[in-house]
């Protein structure tokens, strides 16, 4: 992940759960994975506690993308907070590509607490492609 | 199988056969008042009033063209908890709408309340009303309107000589209720001679054969039936046109943010929506409470900061919480102390957050809120086709 000093750096803000996500964030951290930097990880206690608006305003306070990443289904550790992330993220897309928000900077991903080279590829892959969007439009202009 | 009664209006005007009605439903047994919209003792205004003696029904006036505000919560409020009696509810569709909503999340009851829907050919916003009533005696503004706005029985949005009805009305779809116990029929035929009672649920046929009236014909339920299509025809072509206009107007942030530019953040729609139902909605708690030097942060990271500040930030977390429940009344914009069209955006995006959960707000009240649940496989596209 060589970045030019001139290539548009994104931020990336991540909703992680604990149990999973987190985790394996933590394991590709020890095991020294090559993974890009331009994520903020945010650790929930499972993604059924995303509220809608934290990802609203992380995407208005100038974050390029937003990653929310919890337990594979049948994995939560409280049932089922991950299928209703799912239908919220189903919602968030439906919302705000109306305003411009380009649905691709919205990304719901289970990586399970083992999967630690799943999370890099996860956001050395965004990265990439956020990279490619180029900067959003509430990083760039004045948003009230 | 629906009966549909007749109602003969005989000279006397449509509200008068109305509130004739209403005396007739409240002296049924299995009804202790009647909820319904009523001139203000004084005059003045038109407000919802729980009527409990028939002699009060006289100031009555559920066909009157004032809409100041969604009685839904109101209804909500007089039916959740012990309940010693059943209220007959006269309400407009998208009241009806809202109250299911609110069933659905336990912030009102079915069981003791017998829900009478008006054929709504619309209202005006609050400053149209007060134009259209002005020089009016206050007995006469509804028999004039609905001569005006619904002549023979054809809902039409404009007429000479009075102000347009509200925008959220000319954009509605909806303009019976599919969970109303009962329609009051006022479309196909004029209300200067006649109306109807339609049932629609078994609590609602159990009170038209309880009152007796005679059955309409099989003309009067086909004008209706007609004249109902060709009005949604010409409502959803207005609602389209605006979703279209509207849609373009806040394609972008700044776009979005153009088309707020009004907004003060007085939050005054959020608190005329019907189906916003928190106690405490978060853009009042101390969340929001911020210090001092974080706003010097913020001016500081842009070069400016406007104020109040997370205008977008209310709008599109309002959107994301309720607009699976917009029933598209109308009062967030009849609200607005600054003209902001509320509506238009909440109805536009409502209208796709609808669509994509298969879900229509108010419509069938065993239908689950689309966020309160899930299944186990769905909506594989959100996360790259991973189930
Ligand atoms: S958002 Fe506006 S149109 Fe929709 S239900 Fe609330 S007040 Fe009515
Ligand atoms: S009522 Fe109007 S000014 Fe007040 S918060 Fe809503 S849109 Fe803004
Ligand atoms: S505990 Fe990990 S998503 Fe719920």
């Amino acid at each position: 992940m060589s970045a030019t000093s001139e290539e548009f750096q994104p931020t990336i803000v991540a909703f992680v759960c604990n149990w999973c996500t987190y985790t394996a964030a933590d394991l590709a951290g020890t095991a020294r994975m090559i993974q890009s930097p331009n994520v903020r990880l945010i650790r929930m206690m499972c993604t059924g506690m995303v509220d809608p608006k934290y990802v609203i305003k992380a995407l208005l306070s100038g974050a390029d993308a937003v990653l929310v990443s919890g337990c594979h289904p049948g994995d939560c550790h409280y049932i089922n907070g991950n299928y209703k992330a799912r239908r919220r993220m189903k919602l968030l897309k439906e919302i705000l590509p109306r305003f411009g928000i380009d649905e691709r900077r919205l990304k719901l991903t289970w990586v399970g607490a083992s999967e630690g080279n799943e999370f890099a590829a996860t956001i050395n892959e965004m990265t990439r492609l956020v990279r490619e969007l180029g900067p959003s439009e509430a990083a760039t202009t004045m948003v009230i | 199988m629906a009966t549909t009664a007749k109602i003969e209006t005989g000279g006397q005007g449509p509200a008068e056969a109305m509130r004739e009605t209403l005396r007739m439903i409240l002296a049924d047994e299995a009804v202790s008042a009647v909820l319904t919209a009523r001139r203000t003792p004084g005059g003045g205004a038109v407000m919802p009033a729980l009527i409990a003696d028939p002699d009060r029904l006289d100031e009555a006036d559920p066909l009157a063209p004032a809409f100041p505000l969604n009685s839904a919560r109101l209804l909500g409020r007089l039916t959740r908890g012990e309940s010693r009696g059943m209220i007959a509810a006269v309400l407009r569709p998208c009241e009806i709408r809202a109250f299911v909503e609110l069933c659905k999340l336990n912030q009102g009851s079915m069981d003791n309340v017998l829900l009478l829907g008006l054929d709504c050919p619309g209202a005006f916003a609050n400053a149209g009303y007060r134009e259209f009533a002005l020089d009016r005696a206050p007995s006469g503004v509804s028999r004039d309107f609905l001569a005006a706005f619904l002549p023979g029985g054809a809902a039409v949005a404009e007429a000479e000589g009075a102000p347009p009805l509200a925008r959220a009305c000319r954009a509605c779809e909806h303009p019976t209720a599919r969970a109303a116990d009962c329609m009051i029929g006022l479309f196909g035929e004029d209300p200067e001679k006649v109306m109807t009672l339609v049932s629609q649920t078994p609590k609602g046929q159990a009170l038209i054969n309880r009152l007796g009236l005679p059955e309409a014909g099989r003309e009067l339920i086909e004008s209706r039936t007609a004249a109902l299509e060709t009005l949604i025809e010409t409502r959803t072509a207005y609602r389209d046109a605006m979703f279209e206009e509207t849609a373009k107007a806040t394609n972008g942030l700044e776009k979005l943010g153009a088309f707020l530019s009004g907004c003060v953040n007085c939050y005054n729609c959020r608190v005329a929506c019907p189906v916003c139902y928190c106690r405490e909605c978060v853009f009042v708690t101390d969340v929001f409470d911020h210090e001092p030097w974080e706003y010097l942060n913020w001016a500081g990271r842009k070069g400016a900061l406007k104020l109040p500040p997370d205008t977008l930030f209310y709008h599109l977390t309002r959107l994301a919480h309720m607009s699976a429940a917009c029933v598209g009344c109308g009062q967030c914009s009849n609200a607005c102390p600054n003209d902001v069209p509320v509506m238009e955006l909440f109805r536009m995006t409502a209208a796709g957050v609808q669509k994509a959960f298969g879900y229509e707000a108010g419509s069938d009240p065993e239908a689950p809120p689309p966020l309160s649940v899930f299944q186990e496989r769905e909506f594989s596209e959100v996360t790259g086709g991973v189930d």
